[in-house]
């Protein structure tokens, strides 16, 4: 499952992030494999925006389909 | 190369040391700048707008600030510039943000991991107070190994016991695994924070002391990332709740519907200041009250005796195009009112956390067009300047996006000042026309993009960007921030003006502007059914675009004429100080291209309008 099919408000955990620089870009944000982050809104065919801690961010829909995830209850 | 002078950037000579500004976007840096050195450097509450390296001296010392970045490396081209300053640091100040203290340890970690001897300025402590964020500054201290002090630096608070704590910065304390690495490069790479790139695989760095990159990138990050989760979880207590109302603001702000709501009403607003208020009142104010009927009558007083008006030199200094009654009406009275109106309106959008989330508002429309949202930015700041988006553009992640930015830019956006002069004319003409006239430009903006993003081979990056909290923007930073930036253009604008206007007296004295009425008369008259002294207005629009765009406010047209001089204006080639920038940064081919394309764009969509509604 990738984090394009995360629900807004719904929380998930980062499971793997397959592009090297892209890994390491969110890596800098604190989001890495294991890291617990919220939907916290989701624009239709656009971006995904995540917040975790105090921080939010918004990735395009391309970058967010690399970004695969465990979605918790 | 890595010890010769960065280009621009301010030599140090030996006995000098170098101060650098390190930091992630947003969190404050330029004010440290503008305040220890006394020289004015840009504020903004936007990533990505800072390129340039602003430096300024103290004492003996050179200060420079670099642009915000979140880690040390090459990711794009402000990483590139920020990574060569901070190499060549003596000493670095390292702004951090107290409210996003866990985004912003991470490149904190890598200053310390590099050596360099710093200090860390825990910047906005009054809003993290204010969010019932504490964070034991004393801990932090022992953590890091290099003195912390809080700041609150819009309220000036703090600046200075940090400029006093500078004779204290030293090297912090490195992680013990990357150490070990670090120090076993040392026999091949002269300088610690160069071995460290070198680390971190960094490709430039490792080409430069002809080593091969070590592809330790990510176990390095890994380590400093859980560093920084260590000491944020040891050093900062959170409240259970977050602000709720900025937060839903903030939201309020991407939802489809009220982010749609709010974008037009930001643009409602924008358009009241700037189109009804500042090119309305105040121009009627500054250019006919006061430009012309003070001014104008008094200058030529003054001249006519010395210099007859109707004489060669009479016309090219007081005559209808005079440099110093059409020039200096146009700069005092029209341009710099409509800039400094434009300027208020960006810098509140700058300073209110609302730009980055337009990015991601828009993101959907602009990967249409083969960009990714972060394009917004050099395309608001293109309707400031068009050399100012044409210069942002270097934030964009490819060279595909910025050739697509550029065109853009330089075929359909108007600029601050034309603007103003187009919502004048537009206002005349109503509603319905109006919004013809901008239904036919984002036609052509969508039509360029979409056949680019099929032309142009390779693929855009996505949109990956932080959404800095929302905050209510600070007047005095606002006017701060206006009156620098309206002064820097003005005085980028003025000689264009001085040069296009004495241009045109020549041609009008020597006969050239009514020969060129003559020639290119098929074309006014016959294709755009305009009268042919429009065709003046495009000779001025080669030089300044608003000049072009004003020189049509005192022809005598019908709303529709209005119209289509409009489009044609707005579709023309960008002015002479735009092309020069377009050269710099494109190269001849595109540039040229460009310019040529404009002038067959503008008058095909200007004589199809004309042929189908006059």
């Amino acid at each position: 499952m990738s984090l394009c099919e995360l629900r807004h408000g719904q929380y998930a955990t980062i499971d793997n992030i397959s592009d090297e620089s892209l890994r390491v870009q969110l890596l800098r944000f604190g989001i890495t494999c294991g890291s617990k982050v919220r939907c916290h809104c989701k624009l239709p065919f656009g971006p995904v925006v995540l917040k975790f801690g105090a921080q939010e961010i918004a990735l395009g829909r391309d970058i967010a389909r690399q970004v695969a995830i465990l979605p918790l209850a | 190369m890595s010890h010769s002078c960065c280009g621009a950037v301010a030599c140090a000579t030996s006995g000098q040391r170098k101060i650098v500004l390190v930091g992630n976007p947003n969190v404050g840096k330029s004010i440290f700048f503008s305040s220890w050195s006394g020289i004015y450097a840009d504020v903004s509450n936007f990533p990505g707008t800072t390129v340039e390296i602003s430096s300024g001296k103290i004492g003996e010392d050179v200060l420079l600030d670099t642009p915000g970045v979140y880690g040390v490396s090459s990711f794009n081209d402000e990483e590139r510039v920020a990574r060569d300053v901070i190499l060549t640091a003596d000493v670095a100040d390292n702004v951090v943000d107290a409210t996003h203290l866990e985004r912003d340890l991470f490149l904190t970690l890598q200053l310390v991991d590099m050596g360099i001897p710093m200090v860390v300025a825990l910047n906005f402590c009054d809003e993290a107070e204010s969010l019932g964020i504490r964070i034991d500054a004393r801990k932090l201290e022992d953590q890091l190994g290099v003195p912390v002090i809080p700041t609150a630096a819009v309220k000036n608070s703090g600046i200075k016991e940090v400029f006093a704590a500078l004779p204290l910065a030293r090297p912090g304390l490195c992680h013990p695994e990357v150490d070990q690495a670090v120090t076993r490069l040392l026999d091949r790479i002269d300088t610690r924070p160069e071995a460290l790139m070198v680390l971190e695989g960094d490709e430039v760095v490792a080409e430069r002391h002809g080593v091969d990159p070590e592809k330790d990138r990510e176990r390095v990050y890994l380590l400093r990332r859980q560093k920084a989760n260590e000491i944020v979880a040891a050093t900062v207590t959170r409240p259970e709740k977050s602000a709720r109302l900025r937060d839903l603001l903030g939201r309020l702000c991407l939802h489809p519907a009220s982010g749609l709501l709010i974008l037009l009403a930001v643009l409602w607003g924008c358009y009241e200041l700037i189109g009804v208020w500042v090119a309305g009142d105040i121009v009627g104010l500054t250019e006919e009250t006061i430009m012309q009927g003070h001014w104008e009558p008094w200058i030529r007083g003054l001249v006519n005796p010395i210099v007859s008006e109707s004489s060669i030199l009479g016309q090219i200094l007081i005559g209808e195009f005079g440099v110093l009654t059409m020039t200096i009406t146009y700069l005092l009275g029209l341009l710099l009112p409509l800039v400094i109106g434009f300027y208020v309106a960006l810098s509140i959008l700058e300073d209110s956390g609302y730009l980055p989330r337009l990015a991601t508002f828009v993101d959907r429309l602009m990967t249409g067009i083969g960009l990714n949202g972060r394009a917004v930015i050099p395309m608001i700041l293109g309707f400031g300047c068009v050399q100012l988006g044409t210069i942002t553009t270097r934030i964009l992640g490819s060279k595909r996006e910025r050739t697509i930015a550029t065109s853009i830019l330089n075929f359909v956006i108007p600029c601050s000042a034309q603007i103003g002069v187009i919502a004048g004319m537009l206002a005349a003409v109503g509603f319905a026309l109006s919004m013809t006239y901008v239904a036919i430009i984002f036609a052509c903006l969508a039509v360029i993009g979409t056949v680019l993003n099929k032309v142009i081979p390779g693929k855009s990056s996505a949109l990956l960007i932080d959404l800095p909290p929302m905050r209510m923007p600070r007047p005095a930073n606002v006017l701060r921030k206006t009156l620098i930036r309206s002064f820097f253009f003005m005085k980028e604008a003025y000689i264009w003006f001085f040069a296009g206007s004495l241009g045109v007296s020549l041609l009008q004295v020597t006969g050239g502007l009514r020969a060129w009425q003559e020639l290119v008369a098929p074309l006014t008259e016959g294709w755009l059914h305009l009268p042919r002294e429009a065709a003046t207005a495009f000779v001025m629009g080669m030089v300044r675009r608003d000049f072009g765009a004003a020189g049509l406010t005192d022809l005598a047209l019908s709303p529709w004429q209005v119209v289509v001089s409009l489009v044609v204006i707005t579709l023309f080639v960008p002015c002479i100080a735009s092309l020069m920038i377009l050269f710099k940064e494109r190269g001849v081919k595109e540039a040229a291209t460009v310019w040529l394309g404009a002038w067959v764009l503008a008058f095909s969509v200007g004589g199809i309008l004309a042929q189908i509604v006059l």
